[in-house]
């Protein structure tokens, strides 16, 4: 789906689990999320922890979008 | 007789299905599951010991899960050994490919999977690993247990291996010289070819070259200041009547829902229809996969100009990528028509 929604010509950002397989597959610009059933939020942790977590990584998607790159790009996250 | 040790998930384990997926790996002695079969089809060689990891322990810790496996496995004697089949599962096919690329590695023995041609898995791993040609389900367990198992008896007693076509695997992008037997030199062989070619008749190249779709990285956004960007999802976010009646797997439909008078997705409203990971967390929280909150948040703090009114959803869980491809092009024309200018994709 990536592939071809940035074929179309829209710049896309994967976040996703398995990086290797997104790296594989062709996606150009990854942002990592933290697991497969909930990529954005642990329910183990508080809701404040998910909420920081989910709004640094969701701003580093958008960033990500707004840079320009020479080849695919897995973006470093801090949390 | 000579040894081997099976390596499956926590579904194939019958420790239980996704909302085992985070199951730690173990070793256990003798035979489950698959192993019986693969037990079976050897000749000269007995399974003796059966790995069992969670998928999602694979994928989201695999320097542990290797790690500790890898721990399982020193000191055991073993001349060989398989993983999977994997079928068309993505996340077993990264397991398999991982553990049997670790293991051959570590021990210095023949490592053998199988998987179906879409698996992300054979891409990734068929150059370190042998991946045998696979069904899409586990219908066919049998008859892929039946292929790995032949090639690993071929191997133990010694016998000519012939190429990644001839035996039925991922060619590993390894070129070997190989005599004939027809003894017909290369030169009437070429030349051959190239008349087909100029008749216009079916030929087939010796050194196939291949090939990779890549697409062209498209330009950053210049201003996200004032760019409207859209969510899609292959995680089965949904609300919770499921309208499209979008399927838990093998997915060949797909919605758009507006959420554009929401600041969060609630639960109860939303759910995930996805089949292959627990859902719970996502039900409890949808955010946890379409990030409305977050989102929402910037488009206040400005960094971004809007969040576009909808969101795109379908499930990504044994999902051709046939189909997937045509969902995105359909889903483009929406977002064209929308004026996006940037797209955020959340896989699960």
């Amino acid at each position: 789906m990536v592939k071809e929604i940035e074929r179309a010509g829209f710049p896309i950002v994967q976040m996703c689990n398995l990086i290797p397989v997104a790296t594989t597959v062709g996606s150009n610009r990854i942002v990592p999320t933290i697991s497969i059933p909930y990529p954005l939020g642990n329910p183990a942790d508080s809701k404040e922890q998910q909420w920081k977590l989910r709004y640094h990584r969701v701003g580093v998607a958008l960033d990500a979008l707004a840079t320009d790159i020479k080849e695919p790009t897995v973006f470093k996250v801090k949390i | 007789m000579k040894k081997a040790i099976l390596y499956i998930n926590q579904f194939f384990g019958q420790i239980g299905g996704e909302d085992k997926a985070d199951f730690e790996p173990e070793i256990r002695e003798g035979l489950v599951g698959p192993a019986m079969a693969l037990n079976k089809y050897l000749k000269d060689a007995e399974v003796t010991h059966t790995i069992i990891c969670g998928d999602n322990f694979m994928g989201s810790n695999e320097k542990e899960a290797v790690g500790r496996i890898l721990g399982f496995l020193e000191g055991k004697e073993f001349d060989i050994f398989f993983a999977g089949p994997a079928f068309q599962a993505g996340r077993y096919g990264n397991a398999c490919g991982v553990i049997c690329k670790a293991v051959k590695e570590k021990f210095n023995v023949p490592a053998i999977t199988s998987m179906h041609v879409e698996n992300p898995g054979v891409e990734m791993f068929k150059k370190d690993v042998y991946i045998f040609k696979g069904g899409n389900n586990a219908g066919r367990m049998r008859r892929d247990m039946k292929i790995m198992a032949d090639f690993g008896n071929k191997i133990l007693n010694g016998e000519e291996l012939l190429w990644a076509d001839a035996e039925g695997y991922y060619g590993r992008g390894k070129r070997h010289q190989v005599w004939l037997e027809s003894k017909e030199p290369a030169a009437k062989r070429v030349v051959k070819m190239l008349i087909d070619k100029l008749n216009g008749e079916k030929f087939q190249t010796e050194l196939p070259i291949p090939k990779k779709d890549m697409v062209p990285i498209a330009s950053a956004i210049k201003d996200l200041s004032k760019a409207n960007i859209a969510v899609v999802t292959s995680g089965g976010i949904v609300p919770v009547d499921n309208p499209d009646r979008i399927q838990s797997a093998s997915a060949t439909r797909w919605g758009r829902y507006d959420y554009s008078k929401m600041d969060r997705l609630e639960a109860g409203v939303f759910k995930t229809i996805h089949a292959g990971f627990d859902p719970a967390a996502a039900n409890a929280d949808p955010n946890v996969i379409v990030p409305l909150d977050a989102l929402r948040a910037y488009e206040k703090e400005g960094k971004i100009g809007k969040l576009h009114e909808y969101f795109y959803s379908t499930v990504g869980t044994g999902t051709t990528q046939g189909e997937a491809a045509r969902m995105a092009k359909e889903i483009v024309e929406y977002l064209k028509e929308a004026k996006v200018d940037g797209v955020i994709l959340i896989s699960t």
